[in-house]
């Protein structure tokens, strides 16, 4: 049953690709072994771990969306019909935090990263699983802070908290709100700390650098990020508790204090943060666009390198934000030029999987259309962010729509198709079952069409002059919020069908088998579901990653398993 | 296999970081100007260097550790420098005081 | 140079996804290091405040840091450094299997880390009856008491930061004790104390800035 009985099979490296493997279920795997409450909540294996982060931002993420819906619903008319002003403040505020710190940020990392990480380098965990499974309660504690706050009344800062509104003069639960995040900020870094150790210390002999899935190296460039920009954040949300809750501060002009300060550092975390946020799903998408044009990635290191480089540079370009908040023109400039730097690893590597495709042998299965999705929309999504660092653009479209459309393209165009994406393909490596491919096509380009009708009028009407975070607004505007909300009525069937279908292939879907999409990487060298150590023998690497080629799979048909 | 120090090197140590501390005291006193502070945080690094090296054992450690040690000292340097930058530019903080 | 060796017995402490005690040991020291880093940027946040207020309200930052207690202060100083020669000796001793060593040792330091915070609670109550705390009393004579509340606002943020650092430490430092005496760190499984001691140390470091920062702006 297991790939790895003898001396030979051991020797079995990422450069050979399991070829007629009958689809088997592994009857012993992670989740046979053990079974009740305790085996979750108490669980040291990181595959449990995974799946309870996936349970945990999916509620989340429901909670959010609602807050999306009743925003959307309101925006309907140029009038206020459903919310009163104070209202529509807190329903930006819960959808930005939740969506930031408890949807996007864990995503990838905690679900993805943590089931597939360990698989990927060959090793039977990662370096700290206790701590690991620390890092999912604090994630749960900040989510019960924030769920508390939002409970009693919630918050109408905006995501972003700035003073002197949030320290001063609002009279919502600010503090809850921001320990909530506060705490939820430890879970990020305990969980950063833990991949850099397991990447440095734990892979399987033969995996040189050099030799890693981009995947790993994206999660590392993230994991980077999350421990030198997290804590900044971190002491940014205790300042202005502290500030609130003493009644003076360091952000206070009455003792001469600065509130833009707040601002520098609240966006020094926030900016890098929208890294952590895509960096995952482009390692995602670089796993993707290999296995389903069957081609090698091209320019490895060139992929490698960009992830590097848009981890350190992001850490760079923070005042982009502050363009229009009184900061200076000289430091504005710098600023800018250095956000025009850091679009170009992220440029290199749409450049570089555009290329893997050409002359590869595209399979259009469920994982591939979503990968697809993400390089035309984040090319968007990145594009105007071109916009946006140029000062003179940025002040016509700064807080409007437009920044909104920018972001969301990025976010949802290309972030959540690639946690998408990924959850597909490694689907049957979770569960042991594939979804129903039929399904799983449809469900993509319902969302592909939701989203950028959702999104695309807010470009427009950012450009138009409609200011972010209104409720009330002229009426000519009125069509392209009826646009954006039907846009995003569709996007929620998009999302509402693979919730409904994975949760039906656990039980009913068809076996897949070790390795259905005949994938390189060392995760797909062991049975589906895996068992509780993810390897009988630790395996041994020989070759580069994606060994792929066109011309071997002939008879390989992907798009229709 | 763990590599056990010398109980003198830690008295070494030991002592000359409180004669550091006393130099810290006694320029505390001392008008120096601008240098003042410039002296100060010279020996507050100093004193950081030898813990590290030789309490905290950077000293023959991987290079990597190193890396460990100096990457928050550096992204500290990116944030303050910048942000200074911007002050600087806005008249708050003037240089050459 | 004397060196431990005893391979058979210390693999009774390696974790299953470790191969081996070697690879565990480091793995946890490179997760510690990591983890100063973040600590680094945690009181980062202060410093780049303090950095950008005491370039602009220079002269009420001198005399505003005139009014701590340079005494107690550099007193502290020594406390902490003298605690962080103790603690590498109890590293050594963890090495050396020296298990009534260790445990003194340990205890020595966290009764140092007490003698720090009385010697803070004491200070903390002068700077009350001083009139320097913000919001609570607060009274200054001279010119600027705006910009004046703000550098001690800054002081009590980033001692009371560090204060609660070194609680944590002091709380470590006893179950380690406990833990020393009760034989748990013998024979190869020395690596947490190890580790703990590079927390102690860095909390020293934090206090070897903010000494001179604090307390000595300009000159007296």
């Amino acid at each position: 049953m297991n790939n790895a009985t003898s001396e030979a099979d051991s020797m079995k490296s990422a450069t050979e690709v399991i070829v007629d493997r009958p689809g088997e279920f592994a009857r012993e795997n992670y989740l046979s072994i053990h079974h009740g409450v305790k085996a979750w909540l108490l669980t040291k294996d990181h595959k449990r771990i995974g799946l309870l982060y996936l349970g945990t931002i999916l509620s989340f993420f429901v909670i959010a969306s609602v807050a999306a819906a009743l925003m959307r619903i309101e925006l309907l008319t140029p009038q206020p019909k459903l919310v009163t002003s104070e209202t529509y403040n807190k329903l930006f505020t819960i959808h930005g935090v939740l969506m930031v710190w408890f949807f996007l940020i864990p995503s990838i990392p905690t679900v993805l990263g943590n089931f597939v990480l360990p698989m990927m380098i060959g090793a039977r965990d990662v370096a700290f699983p206790k701590l690991n499974l620390m890092s999912w309660y604090i994630f749960v504690a900040g989510g019960a802070l924030a769920l508390w706050s939002l409970i009693h009344g919630g918050v109408d800062t905006g995501w972003t908290f700035y003073t002197p509104y949030s320290t001063t003069y609002a009279n919502t639960h600010v503090i809850s709100m921001a320990a909530g995040v506060f705490v939820a900020g430890f879970s990020t870094i305990v969980t950063g700390i833990n991949f850099i150790v397991t990447t440095h210390k734990m892979r399987a002999p033969g995996l040189t650098w050099f030799r890693l899935p981009l995947f790993v190296w994206s999660l590392y460039a993230t994991s980077l990020i999350m421990v030198l920009a997290t804590p900044v954040l971190a002491i940014t949300l205790a300042l202005i508790s502290v500030e609130r809750f003493w009644g003076v501060g360091i952000f206070d002009p009455k003792l001469g204090g600065d509130p833009v300060l707040f601002q520098h550092m609240f966006w020094f975390y926030s900016h890098p943060a929208v890294y952590i946020m895509i960096l995952p799903g482009m390692g995602v998408i670089s796993e993707l666009i290999t296995c389903f044009s069957r081609k090698q990635i091209y320019g490895y290191v060139w992929v490698g390198s960009a992830s590097m480089a848009i981890a350190i540079l992001g850490f760079l370009v923070w005042g982009h934000h502050m363009f229009v908040s009184s900061q200076s023109v000289y430091a504005g400039m710098v600023f800018s030029i250095l956000s025009f730097l850091v679009a170009v690893p992220s440029g290199i590597k749409v450049f570089n999987w555009t290329a893997t495709l050409r002359k590869g042998s595209i399979h259009f299965a469920t994982p591939m259309l979503y990968a697809l999705g993400f390089i035309g929309l984040f090319t968007i999504g990145g594009l105007t962010g071109l916009f946006l660092a140029a000062l003179a653009v940025d002040v016509h479209v700064h807080d409007t729509y437009f920044v909104i459309a920018h972001f969301h393209y990025i976010m949802v165009g290309g972030m959540v198709m690639a946690f998408m994406g990924g959850l597909h393909y490694w689907w049957p490596k979770i569960s042991g079952r594939l979804y129903p491919e039929f399904a799983g096509k449809l469900a993509a380009m319902i969302t592909f069409i939701g989203f950028n009708l959702t999104f695309f009028p807010q470009f427009i009407l950012g450009y138009l002059g409609q200011p972010r975070r209104y409720h009330i607004y002229p009426p000519e505007f009125q069509i392209y919020h009826v646009l954006s909300t039907a846009g995003a009525s569709i996007l929620g069937i998009g999302y509402l069908m693979p919730l409904i279908y994975f949760i039906w292939a656990w039980r009913h879907g068809r076996v897949a088998g070790p390795n259905p999409w005949r994938a390189t990487g060392l995760e797909w060298q062991t049975t589906s579901p895996p068992p509780e150590h993810n390897f009988e023998e630790t395996p041994i690497v020989t070759g580069p990653p994606y060994s792929y080629s066109p011309e071997k799979d002939a008879d390989l048909n992907l798009a229709s398993l | 296999m763990e590599k056990v120090v010398e109980p003198k090197i830690y008295f070494r140590t030991g002592i000359a970081l409180l004669v550091l501390l006393a130099a810290t005291w006694m320029i505390g006193y001392v008008d120096l100007g601008p240098f003042n502070l410039i002296v100060a945080l010279a020996i507050a690094i100093t004193k950081a260097i030898i813990i590290a090296l030789f309490f905290m054992h950077i000293k023959g450690s991987s290079r990597l550790l190193h890396l460990a040690a100096v990457a928050g000292l550096l992204w500290l340097l990116f944030m303050i420098s910048l942000t200074l930058g911007d002050y600087y530019t806005r008249g708050w903080v003037p240089l050459g005081h | 140079m004397p060196t431990l060796t005893s391979p058979v017995s210390e693999d009774a402490f390696v974790g299953q996804q470790f191969d081996d005690i070697e690879q565990q040991r480091d793995a946890a020291k490179l997760g510690m290091w990591i983890f100063l880093a973040t600590e680094v940027l945690f009181f980062g946040g202060l410093f780049l405040g303090y950095t950008i207020y005491r370039f602009t309200y220079g002269h009420v930052f001198v005399e505003a840091s005139h009014k701590l207690d340079v005494v107690i202060g550099g007193t502290n100083t020594a406390v902490l450094l003298v605690s962080s020669l103790l603690m590498a000796f109890a590293v050594r001793a963890s090495k050396l299997d020296q298990r009534r060593m260790l445990t003194g040792l340990l205890l020595g330091t966290a009764l140092l880390g007490c003698v720090f915070m009385s010697l803070k609670g004491v200070e903390y109550h002068k700077d009350y009856t001083d009139h320097l705390v913000p919001r609570m009393g607060f009274k200054w004579e001279g010119a600027d008491p705006g910009n004046a509340e703000l550098f001690y606002w800054i002081y009590f943020a980033m001692t009371g930061l560090h204060a609660i650092h070194v609680t944590v430490g002091i709380g470590i430092m006893l179950v380690l004790a406990l833990l020393a005496w009760l034989g748990k760190f013998s024979r190869g499984n020395h690596n947490t104390v190890e580790i703990a001691g590079l927390y102690w140390h860095f909390v020293d470091i934090v206090w070897c800035f903010l000494f001179p920062l604090l307390y000595l702006v300009g000159h007296r």
